[in-house]
């Protein structure tokens, strides 16, 4: 008769990695569904190219460092990392540019640094950014919401246009982003940048129907949708509350702060919170574990960090959202972060955050 | 603001850092009543079952114990003994598997219960009226340590001498599953409270804080009635966390202090006893009950009887198990202690011991398997769940990596491996594990550097003193050379009084016989000391540090590392009395009769002679070969004494010789390789030298001999062993020792009139036996020097045998006084 020997704990909660990843991409659900609604099933097609990309990339990667494939396939944080990609980028993208881009995540950035729990950047921003860089027209073909667009897209059209960059019925993309009224439409936080470079004041810049988009139809309810995904994370404890808490609080001072020093110049800070990837940002990305600062403190410092940038760029800079520029920058303070904030040891007095 | 105090008194609670919430399944057990086992077929008894050393065995096989008798003996504050559960048999003190991590073997008593619980005597003790040291030796032999799981001896804790603010009675029970503190509460509420009241009496503390988690409320309700008379107890009842049992998290919850990192409870005023043991200490002063059973919460769902048992310590968890009706699963685990922090068995014969709280079986579904690890995600879940406010996953990283300065940055130390990041861990890594492993390295890290540093302060001190003594060497030879030529100035005129006085006395005894024993014996011994030099030579190679040294530096040397080396300032007061004694007895005895002074002195030597080997004995590298040049020397020694016995005319020379024989015979002994034929021809030489006593008592020429003898001898024992201490200033005296042996020999040639027969020899030989000693150094230059003092000895001896004069005993004797006298 032999026994089992094991080290204590002989507990667990049972709550695996996989499972929590599994939860992330749960709640990403309501979000993926109201931006088909709003902006076609462009992005399923993007989901379902980006994750079989993510899986063969990784079940490669895997194979050539000598490890198990399975279990590291099934951890689902390939899955994780395509899903965030698929629905950041432009949903009628072309085809190479989801699979270069998953590509890129899981091989570059991910794998090359040792695999999951390694990786400095987070995988699926580092590749936004990359394709940003790379291919800047492409990645800002964003189609018009619902309400407001000129022609019809079917599903098939959806497949069709992503990987021929035609319509079905002979559309081309450029086309396609036409509105109703015949003018080209960005997103509404690209819209606001180029009309206040253009020296327009934001009441006039607020005429313009694209922002029929923002509270009437598109994006208030993509980032709705994404808070309620966050906030059953929050419930399910994937996720602790300080990261999020603290880019929408930063944010949200920062934009407050401008805006009632010029509301003509800046946008309101509503707007700043429901526009673009903010909410998917806060809550999807600010929070991926391996990224992230680990420390209690230092997540605060890390989420604030990622709100004053987010607010810096869409400001002052040069790109239509801020997001993965934000979190990118914040992931390179992580080590010096967590350095110092770490947490004061029982019986030992504190030290490390006050140096 | 209230005080701390008021804050307590009003019921305050805190909370610590993290913490988690594994299902308790505690219901199966917590409402049963506990049961009494029956007798098990053996028990087995560890002789260690608390933090600290085993206690001395009082018992033997085959020896019927009594029930409660104790079978170890407390003979140092850190042990506790252990007492036999139930009357019976000692069939066997053997090793078994220990009920420890590690499963290693420890030594057992294996007990066979004759089934009549026959109990030894009792004696219970009025509290009230008990002296604080009978009750905490009543604590201490009745086998007390702490039961809540790490065995801390109680008599200890009970018995600080600071003050005592706070004591803790911790029946929190926070691990899952064990319900066994729970039933005791449940059971003997007013038990406890009187263990509980002995427990302040020994510290008095300001309050009484009894923990209990919140899901124990029969227990709760149970204690607070018990306590009501008691103004200054206070039941407190904790959420329900885990690890809010743990001692510094329950100080945390009930004071909201910290013990600070590497101190104990005690430096902020707090004690904490498991209720457990409250009960103990109850049952062992007020029924004299020593520590022979325990309540343990058997359960898991492979029984089907799953319950707290009352068990005798040493029941093995085999039959406990099968008490409770127990069916194997394949594969299974059994855990001692509870589902976080316990310990799989490695087989089941493992015995209940005091610290024992819970056996668990747990089926398959129950407490599955862990999976397999994958990629720490840095989710600080673990960081979350730390009770220390460590960072877990950073430990992780650098155990991994070994780096162990980073290790203590992030204060590995303390972790008190409770398991609640492993629990939460997302990716199943045995974060505990790899801190145990990490923590073992680091401990075996700082062994290692600490020997590195004894071995280099060794090395440097060694280097500093064979520098000094080279120069003391050379300052030496230069004395020594300006004293030779004093001296032969001075001996021309003061030797022609004492060789006339030699001459005549050399009348009355052989000196012959006398040279040429005394000579061989030393011949024999320094053939032994050869021996130990070419041994120890070899052992200086082998062992590259330290140990060029003499016989005696090294073994004040390993007297100090060891430690254990008395204090040699007592040893130097005791030496020198008995130096002072042996002078006045020498006195008295020289101008007496000069032919026992002549017996003596090789007496002496041999004495010292054999000193140096009993001194040498333990170091040697080789004792066979000793052992061999010991019989040489055995046989030669009998040789003459069986000359001697047939010419039955020197009696005194033969007991000297004798006993020197004896002497050495009998300390050799101990470094023989068997001991057994030393013994016989340690016996054989006894007798023979009896024989040659009774020969020479009969001549009656010679009673005070053996005194001087004896006197001397027993000096040059007391001698040596402070002089070890002092090796440097032995070395000394030894110089000067030779010095003075070597004038005399210059002054015997220059006469040419004597013998200077045995005590030159002896001085020389004494000079060698002393010179060896600090000479060690090179044992090559020293036999070759010890070569040399013998053939100008023989020659003289050769001079004396025909003239047989021996005026300079006296002499001879006084300068080895003074040499004894010198070298302390
Ligand atoms: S809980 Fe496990 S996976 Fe998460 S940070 Fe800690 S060690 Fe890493
Ligand atoms: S085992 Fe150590 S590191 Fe893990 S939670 Fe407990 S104290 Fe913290």
């Amino acid at each position: 008769m032999s026994f089992k020997i094991a080290s204590s704990p002989h507990h667990h909660n049972r709550r695996s990695t996989a499972s929590l990843m599994q939860l992330v991409a749960i709640a990403c659900i309501p979000g993926i569904a109201v931006q088909a609604v709003f902006f076609g099933y462009g992005v399923l097609v993007q989901l379902v190219l980006a994750i079989a990309t993510a899986w063969l990339a990784e079940a490669m990667i895997l194979s050539l460092r000598h490890k198990a494939i399975r279990p590291r396939l099934m951890d689902h944080s390939a899955l994780v990392t395509a899903v965030l990609l698929a629905v950041a980028i432009p949903p009628f993208a072309p085809w190479w540019l989801i699979v270069i881009g998953t590509a890129f995540a899981i091989i570059m950035v991910k794998q090359l640094y040792g695999g999951l729990g390694h990786n400095l950047f987070n995988p699926a921003m580092a590749a936004y950014v990359m394709l940003l860089i790379s291919f800047p027209v492409q990645m800002t073909q964003w189609l018009p919401p619902l309400p407001l667009q000129s022609v019809t897209i079917s599903p098939l059209d959806a497949i069709c246009t992503i990987f021929t960059q035609f319509s079905c019925g002979g559309f081309s993309l450029s086309q396609m982003q036409l509105s109703v009224d015949g003018i080209t439409l960005a997103t509404p936080l690209d819209t606001l940048r180029t009309d206040l470079a253009q020296g327009l004041t934001l009441t006039e810049s607020w005429q313009s129907p694209v922002y029929l988009s923002f509270a009437g139809s598109g994006w208030l309810w993509v980032n709705l949708a994404y808070l309620a995904g966050g906030l059953f994370l929050l419930q399910q404890k994937v996720i602790t509350w300080r990261i999020p808490v603290a880019v929408l609080a930063s944010l949200f001072v920062l934009t407050m702060l401008s805006w009632l020093a010029s509301p003509d110049a800046f946008a309101s800070p509503l707007f700043h919170l429901f526009s673009g990837g903010t909410m998917l940002a806060a809550f999807f990305i600010a929070t991926d574990p391996v990224s992230a600062s680990t420390t209690d403190r230092g997540r605060l410092w890390y989420g604030a960090l990622i709100g004053l940038l987010i607010y810096l760029i869409r400001s002052f800079g040069g790109y239509p959202d801020a997001v993965a520029f934000a979190v990118l920058l914040a992931n390179m303070c992580v080590p010096l972060i967590d350095y110092y904030t770490r947490p004061r040891t029982y019986g030992h007095k504190a030290k490390g955050a006050t140096k | 603001m209230p005080s701390l105090f008021q804050q307590i008194q009003a019921g305050a609670l805190w909370d610590f850092h993290g913490g988690v919430h594994p299902p308790t399944r505690k219901a199966v057990t917590s409402e049963k009543p506990i049961i009494s086992m029956s007798l098990p077929e053996r028990l087995y008894i560890p002789l260690r079952q608390h933090i600290g050393v085993a206690g001395q065995l009082l018992v033997e096989v085959g020896e019927r114990v009594l029930k409660g008798q104790a079978l170890t003996a407390a003979d140092n504050s850190m042990t506790v003994p252990v007492h036999a559960p139930t009357s019976g048999m000692i069939i066997a003190i053997t090793d078994h598997t220990s009920p420890h991590p590690s499963a290693l073997p420890e030594s057992v008593i294996v007990i066979e219960p004759d089934g009549l619980e026959e109990w030894r005597e009792r004696e219970p003790l009025n509290f009230a009226t008990a002296d604080t040291q009978t009750l905490l030796e009543r604590i201490q032999d009745s086998g007390i340590a702490g039961m809540g799981g790490a065995g801390f001896p109680t008599h200890i804790k009970a018995g600080l001498h600071q003050p005592v603010d706070y004591l803790i009675i911790n029946a929190v029970e926070c691990e899952p599953y064990i319900t066994a503190d729970d039933a005791l509460m449940q059971e003997a509420p007013t038990t406890i409270v009187k263990g509980i009241d002995i427990l302040c009496k020994l510290l008095n503390p300001k309050a009484v804080l009894i923990g209990i988690e919140a899901d124990k409320p029969i227990a709760a309700a149970g204690m607070r009635a018990a306590c009501s008379q008691r103004e200054h107890y206070y039941v407190r009842e904790v959420p329900v966390k885990y690890p809010s049992g743990g001692e510094k998290q329950l100080i945390q919850l009930l004071t909201n202090k910290e013990v600070p990192a590497g101190r104990r409870p005690a430096d902020i005023g707090i004690v904490m006893q498991n209720i457990g043991t409250a009960f103990a200490i109850a049952q062992a002063v007020l029924d004299d009950h020593p520590l022979i059973s325990r309540i343990v919460t058997v359960t898991g769902e492979t029984l089907q009887r799953p319950q707290n048992v009352q068990a005798l310590i040493g029941t093995p968890v085999a039959a406990l198990l099968d008490f409770c009706g127990y069916q194997v699963e394949l594969e299974q685990k059994v855990i001692m202690g509870g589902p976080m922090m316990g310990f799989t068995l490695p087989d089941l014969a493992v015995p209940v011991v005091k610290t024992t709280n819970c056996i668990l079986a747990p089926s398959h579904t129950e407490l599955p398997n862990a999976g397999p690890e994958l990629d720490c995600i840095r989710c600080s879940a673990c960081a979350d769940a730390c009770p220390a406010t460590l960072l877990p996953q950073q430990l992780l990283w650098y155990s991994k990596a070994k780096d162990h300065d980073k290790l203590k940055e992030y204060n590995l130390a303390d972790c008190i491996e409770c398991g609640a990041c492993a629990y939460v861990c997302p990716s199943e890594i045995p974060l505990v594990q790899y801190y145990r492993i990490a923590k073992a390295e680091i401990r075996e890290q700082q062994r290692e550097a600490l020997k590195a540093e004894q071995a280099k302060a060794r090395f440097e001190a060694r280097n500093a003193r064979l520098e000094a003594e080279k120069q003391a060497r050379l300052a030496k030879n230069q004395q020594l050379a300006a004293a030779r030529q004093q001296s032969q100035q001075q001996n021309a005129g003061s030797n022609t009084v004492a060789a006339a006085l030699e001459r005549i006395k050399a009348k009355q005894q052989n000196a012959t016989e006398t040279a040429q024993r005394s000579h061989a014996d030393i011949v024999a011994e320094r053939e032994v000391k050869k021996q130990q030099a070419r041994a120890y030579q070899a052992q200086q190679a082998a062992a590259t540090h330290t140990d060029a040294e003499s016989g005696a530096q090294s073994q004040s040397a390993s007297q100090n590392l060891d430690a254990t080396a008395t204090d040699p300032r007592q040893a130097a007061v005791a030496a020198a009395i008995a130096r002072a004694k042996a002078r006045q007895q020498q006195h008295t005895t020289e101008p007496a009769q000069t032919a026992q002074s002549r017996a003596s002195a090789p007496a002496v030597t041999d004495s010292q002679a054999t000193q140096n080997h009993a001194d040498k004995a333990p170091s040697q590298d080789d004792p066979r070969k000793a052992a061999v040049a010991a019989a040489l020397a055995r046989a030669k020694a009998r040789k003459q004494q069986q000359g001697a016995e047939a010419e039955q005319n020197h009696a005194i020379e033969n007991n000297a010789a004798t006993a020197a024989s004896r002497e050495a015979t009998a300390d050799k002994a101990p470094s023989h390789d068997d001991p057994r034929k030393a013994a016989v021809a340690a016996a054989l030489a006894r007798a023979k030298a009896r024989k040659q006593q009774q020969g020479a008592e009969a001549e009656q020429n010679s009673a005070l001999d053996n005194n001087g003898e004896a006197a001397a001898s027993s000096e040059a024992a007391a001698d040596k062993a402070p002089s070890h201490d002092d090796p440097r200033k032995a070395a000394v005296a030894a110089a000067l020792a030779r010095a003075k042996a070597r004038k005399q020999q210059q002054g015997a040639e220059a006469e040419q009139n004597s013998a200077l027969d045995n005590n030159g020899e002896a001085a020389a030989s004494s000079e060698a036996a002393a010179d060896e000693a600090p000479s060690q150094d090179d044992p090559r230059k020293a036999a070759v020097a010890a070569a040399l003092a013998r053939a100008k000895a023989r020659k003289q001896q050769a001079a004396a045998d025909t003239r047989s004069a021996s005026e300079h005993d006296e002499n001879a004797q006084a300068e080895l006084a003074k040499t004894k006298g010198d070298s302390a």
